[in-house]
């Protein structure tokens, strides 16, 4: 045992070990079980944060990989290890779950019981952090399923109203999906010779063109149904605007901050190398559903009178821009894809922030009873509101710009050699141009609606506290990553270039 | 803003290859950098610092000032052009820089942009000083100038694009800042969904750049020769990535069919009506086509005319408008409008237009950075903007009055003033490149911006006082500027006099330095066409007394220009509503009713589907075994158990069907 080898099974699952002592501490002690989260996110954010620092972004390939025996009766082995598209969205899930354990000292949502609650949101840190770096299709399963569970919980018990139709949709649609995926992976462990579940061997017998076109095609099909689901892809999309909306807020902030990107990292690692052939006979298609995604969440978030359904229909237009990205196939759509993944995570993770303590304030979600006149009564929550909501829209200079405009700029022309067509791929790209227009609309609109204006009487009396000291600690690192990230993007891009440019190579180009 | 961080360190690097350039030069990065840090500054320590942070502002924009008067000395003395950037991002093939570009063009807008800036700010002391957000309003003032000062500086799209956004947005910030109103914070939005309009065009343009060096770099040198030098652009490429970008300048510089937002933006406080909404911002549009301009000039002849043709449209139209304002600002506005397609009319006449437009462009901030600061002294004594609320002020506002009669001169064209030269200059290259349509409209518009500039002029100063109060002169804060502002105008027309050796274009030019040239006729004949739309609007205004003598003559001709060609309403019911409120509304009933339709029938389906399995289960099965009767009592919980949506349920059902079709997909594939 060395820290090479054993840093990413300490630091993943030690939210789990968390997990199990939080359940041997006596149901009285609040306090301490929340402390107890606040601790163990915290140091498993500063393991992550060691194993990025000691990464060597030079290199090519895995580093800290552990490849051990596990159930020798399916040839299912434990390998883990991290690479450079992994390292942003795995540090991310580890600040995040930090920065939310931190706000959960604060706020927890009725019914209370924070001894359940701290305890699933550290197994859901290890169920996403690991799918972020399970090198074995089994593996990744495990780990995709585990997430499942906690996220049903948190949705189901603390959530609002329409919280139990919500916790079931979720559940069913991404198990639904989950099912296909499956089924891809046994299929794939099947066909390969010798049977594996590794990733990097399916990649390796891919390459030989181990797998027949019409197996591609029909498994990637299976595979990317899975993780459409997850995404969510239009117009699978359904579950996201309910569950978010039923959400407690740090489930819309794990939600949308770090599940949605297992989806699309799931075809960054999974779908693209191990059945590229499919893959560039889907990219038009996924191409064309990322282009209507964008339109058509915009303009539902026209529609929207709830803030936080507004948001989470918001998402849906940004994953399309991700989406987007991928299917063009380039080494610069890929990379845009990853970074916008990063940038949604701690944009929309801090949107869902702002919005839970917006309804902690008004106790209502619905726009037009706040009314507007935010600024006037929380200048500061209002500013910061206006803030995240502008880099959402995608302002340069703020971390949502860098994955829109070069998914955008990608584009322009995709991989030709694939025989993808830059015509229509152009039309995807002005479909998402006229997506940004409507994206900032509908932002504006919104700002102009809350925050702005004169405010209500019926507030004007209410105990509506700016924000809170807490409140600032867990943005604090949000807020500042926005504006360095959008500054200097090549934070993520450095990391990728490397990886991405591996991945392509597998495509010939 | 990084980008001039980073070449901070590549510069104390050394780099001996540019050892004869002046210091200036080189450190040309600080000119946006420290507006930028006090921007930073104000907004975490303004509130704390004396005079709510303004003079972090003010002392960093005057240095910016100082410096790019240095940047200017190097183009003075012929100095040559001058590159530098250091590595700011890669991905994929594409490697963007973050640099500096500076040649005379660059540094003239310097020069310009940190001016008019020093002199708002100075003015906004006073104009703001009882405003309950003055600290925020120097944050994004101090955020906007040095946004500006990054798309001066660029050396590549990417970095000008950033640049180019942040000023948008502080522009909305700004035309909003007093929020509270409705009307405000509508125009604000306004501005920024209708720029961002031109701006998506733009960025496409700006990836047809990039891609004709095959993804490798944005730079600006290297991406116009490529996409102008041919090789593999087809010339219906290079037409339509020319025709794109010049979206950028219909959104910015408020060209038709996208001039509508900046009438709307006169909502926000007057100094920055004043800054961004006449001297810098809107200018952008034209810097842009300017920085692009091997692009243009390369692309097919149809494209520059395209050009013309919106400038024409824009030019005339937006003149006549201004004659049916009653808003003192709203006739500044279209005024704006109308100047800033003289100027891209003077671009697209091509390399001999270049410097004629850009000198439009030099001397138009000046006057028009007057006329509005002094517009605003007006409104901060009477506390209206109406002009029907004016009158008289020549006697109770004596510098106000004669600074913006000097202003309003240079605007209408009277020689020796700033904006009688510029004009001259268009007028002849119009002449002289045979392009006589636009010469005529020129000299006709000219003759209509002295019209309303008289207008304005009598409604606001002669006459008796319609208002209410006493109104009495602004402070020496407002004051100053006016009188540093009016003493500008009076003489930077100067430096593109032919007399006196016109020594403009021998800084900004392409291809050759410019040659200005008098030909008599022409100044004689825009003097006498000057003249006369100010002896008609004398005569006319004279003796106005709140209602408009033009109104009852004009008509219904009248009522076209208050609703200013119905553009407004066509945009609001043919587009803004549509989409808002009715194709929104049905994205939504397919989202609820056909996909989640889908969904949630898929659903009753396997609920119906299991009914029926226990149906099955019940009445064959057990009827089988057990015999018929009896059982209906005790059947109703395992219905409850399948309706109930039990999740266990759900998910053992599904996971027997993942073993079944697992077995059938392998036999299959």
């Amino acid at each position: 045992m060395t820290w090479e080898n054993s840093a990413i099974t300490i630091t993943t699952l030690l939210p789990l070990v968390g997990a199990l002592v939080i359940a041997l501490v006596p149901k009285g002690q609040d306090r301490l079980i929340r402390g107890l989260g606040v601790a163990v996110t915290g140091v498993a954010l500063v393991l992550a944060a060691a194993i990025a620092v000691g990464f060597d972004y030079a290199a090519p390939g895995l580093q800290y990989v552990l490849d051990v025996r596990w159930i020798d009766a399916i040839d299912a082995r434990y390998h883990v290890g991290i690479d450079g598209i992994s390292m942003p969205l795995y540090v991310l899930t580890f600040l995040l779950s930090f920065l939310c354990a931190i706000y959960t000292w604060r706020y927890l949502p009725s019914p209370g019981r924070p001894k359940a609650f701290v305890a699933l949101m550290l197994l859901l840190e290890t169920g996403m952090a690991g799918t972020f770096v399970a090198f074995d299709l089994i593996l990744f399963f495990v780990f995709w399923e585990l997430v499942l569970v906690p996220m049903y919980f948190l949705i189901g018990i603390w959530g609002s109203d329409n919280r139990e139709y919500a916790a079931i949709k979720f559940f069913l649609f991404t198990l639904f999906g989950s099912i296909f995926m499956l089924l891809g992976f046994l299929a794939m462990y099947f066909r390969s010779e010798p049977h594996t579940f590794d990733i990097l061997e399916l990649q390796a017998f891919a390459q030989a063109g181990g797998f027949s076109r019409g197996f591609q095609v029909v498994v990637f099909g299976a595979v990317a149904l899975g993780l459409a689901v997850k995404v969510p892809m239009w117009p699978l999309h359904t579950w996201l605007p309910d569950a978010h909306t039923e959400a407690p807020t740090i489930g819309s902030v794990l939600l949308a901050g770090i599940m949605l990107k297992m989806g699309t990292y799931g075809f960054v690692r999974i779908a693209l190398p191990l059945l590229p052939d499919a893959a560039s006979a889907y990219a038009p298609w996924i191409g064309l559903l990322a282009a209507i995604a964008i339109v058509y969440a915009a303009l539902a978030c026209l529609a929207q009178r709830d803030l936080k359904r507004l948001i989470a229909f918001s998402s849906v237009g940004h994953m399309g821009f991700v989406m987007l990205g991928i299917a063009t196939m380039t080494e610069i759509g890929i990379q845009a894809a990853i970074f916008g993944m990063v940038a949604h995570g701690v944009i929309t993770g801090m949107l869902f922030f702002c919005v839970g303590s917006i309804y902690d304030r008004y106790h209502t979600r619905q726009i037009a009873e706040i009314g507007g006149g935010m600024l006037q009564k929380m200048p500061k929550l209002g500013s910061t509101f206006a803030y995240v909501a502008i880099a959402s829209l995608g302002l340069p200079g703020l971390a949502g710009f860098w994955g829109e405009v070069m998914a955008l700029l990608a584009s322009f022309r995709p991989n030709e050699t694939l025989g993808l067509d830059p015509g229509l791929f152009r039309v995807f790209m002005v479909m998402g141009g006229i997506g940004t227009i409507l994206t900032a609309g509908y932002f504006l609109w919104m700002l102009q609606r809350v925050n702005m204006g004169v405010l209500p009487d019926r507030w004007r009396e209410a105990p509506l506290a700016d924000t809170l000291a807490i409140e600032w600690v867990s943005w604090t690192p949000l807020l500042a990553l926005i504006l360095v990230l959008g500054l200097y993007p090549r934070l993520v891009f450095g990391m990728t270039d490397e990886p991405v440019a591996a991945l392509m190579s597998l495509f010939g180009g | 803003m990084v980008g001039a961080l980073g070449i901070l360190a590549a510069e104390t690097a050394g780099a001996p290859a540019h050892a004869d350039v002046s210091w200036f030069v080189r450190s040309a990065w600080l000119v946006p950098l420290l507006p930028f840090l006090a921007a930073g500054l104000i907004l975490f320590l303004g509130k704390r610092s004396p005079g709510g942070g303004a003079p972090w502002g003010i002392g960093a924009v005057g240095a910016s000032f100082v410096l790019s008067l240095g940047v200017l000395w190097h183009v003075v003395q012929g100095g040559a052009a001058y590159e530098a950037s250091i590595p700011w991002f890669a991905i994929g093939p594409l490697h963007v820089e973050a640099g500096i570009l500076i040649d005379g063009l660059a540094a003239v807008m310097l020069v310009v942009v940190t001016s008019i800036s020093l002199m708002v700010q100075v003015y906004s002391l006073g104009y703001m000083h009882a405003d309950q957000r003055f600290t925020w309003f120097y944050v994004v003032l101090s955020l906007f100038t040095a946004a500006m000062l990054v798309v001066v500086v660029s050396n590549n799209v990417v970095q000008l694009l950033v640049g180019w956004e942040i000023m948008g947005v502080c522009s909305y910030l700004l035309i909003g800042h007093w929020w509270e109103e409705h009307e405000n914070s509508s125009a604000a939005i306004k501005a920024f969904i209708t720029t961002r309009i031109g701006d998506v065009p733009m960025i496409f343009g700006f990836f047809a750049l990039i891609a004709a060096t095959g993804f490798a770099t944005a730079n600006i040198r290297e991406t116009t020769h490529a996409i102008a030098e041919g090789g593999e652009v087809s010339t219906a490429f290079l037409a339509i990535a020319a025709l794109l970008l010049f979206g950028g300048t219909i959104g910015k510089s408020a060209q038709f069919p996208l001039h509508v937002w900046l009438p709307d933006a006169m909502a926000g406080p007057t100094p920055v009506s004043a800054l961004i909404h006449a001297a810098t911002m809107v200018a952008a549009g034209v810097y842009l086509v300017g920085r692009l301009f091997e692009v243009f000039v390369a692309a097919d002849p149809a494209v520059l005319t395209t050009v013309s043709v919106v400038a024409a449209i824009t030019m005339l139209g937006a003149a006549l408008l201004a004659i049916a304002q009653d808003d003192i600002k709203r006739v500044l506005a279209y005024s704006t409008l109308s100047q800033l397609a003289y100027m891209v009319a003077g671009l697209s006449l091509g390399e001999e237009g270049f410097t004629a437009g850009f000198f439009h462009l030099f001397t138009h901030a000046f006057f028009k950075a007057l006329l509005f600061l002094a517009a605003g002294s007006v409104i901060h004594a009477v506390h209206s903007n109406s002009m029907r609320e004016m009158g008289g002020l020549r006697g109770s506002m004596p510098v106000t009055f004669r600074t913006m009669l000097i202003g309003a001169l240079a605007l209408a064209g009277v020689v020796p003033l700033a904006g009688f030269w510029s004009k001259d200059e268009l007028l002849v290259v119009a002449y002289d490149t045979g392009t006589t349509w636009l010469f005529w409209l020129f000299l006709a518009t000219a003759v209509v911006t002295a019209l309303y500039t008289t207008r304005m002029i009598v409604l606001t100063f002669f006459g008796s006082y319609r208002g209410q109060g006493h109104p009495h002169e602004s402070p020496p804060s407002m004051a100053g500027p006016l009188v540093a502002l009016a003493a500008a105008t009076a003489v930077v027309g100067f430096l593109g006099a032919p007399q006196l050796g016109a020594v403009f274009g021998k800084w900004v030019y392409v291809g050759h330095p410019h040659e200005a040239h008098v030909v008599p006729w022409i100044a004689v004949l825009s003097t006498a066409g000057a003249l006369a739309g100010i002896a008609v609007g004398w005569l006319v205004y004279r003796d106005a007394r709140g209602v408009d003598p033009l109104a009852a003559r004009l008509g219904p001709l009248w009522r076209v220009l208050e609703r200013r060609y119905y553009i407004d309403d066509l945009y609001m019911a043919a587009v803004v509503l549509p989409v808002r409120d009715r194709l929104s509304a049905a994205v939504v009933w397919v989202d609820r009713h056909v996909i989640d339709g889908a969904v949630n029938g898929a659903a009753w389906v396997t609920r119906g589907l299991a009914r029926l399995v226990a149906w099955v289960d019940r009445h064959v099965v057990d009827g089988a075994v057990n015999g018929l009767g009896g059982l209906t009592g005790s059947s109703g919980g395992l219905l409850r158990y399948l309706q109930s949506g039990n999740v266990q349920w759900y998910a053992v059902m599904l996971f027997v069907g993942v073993i079944a079709l697992t077995v059938v997909f392998i036999r299959i594939v």
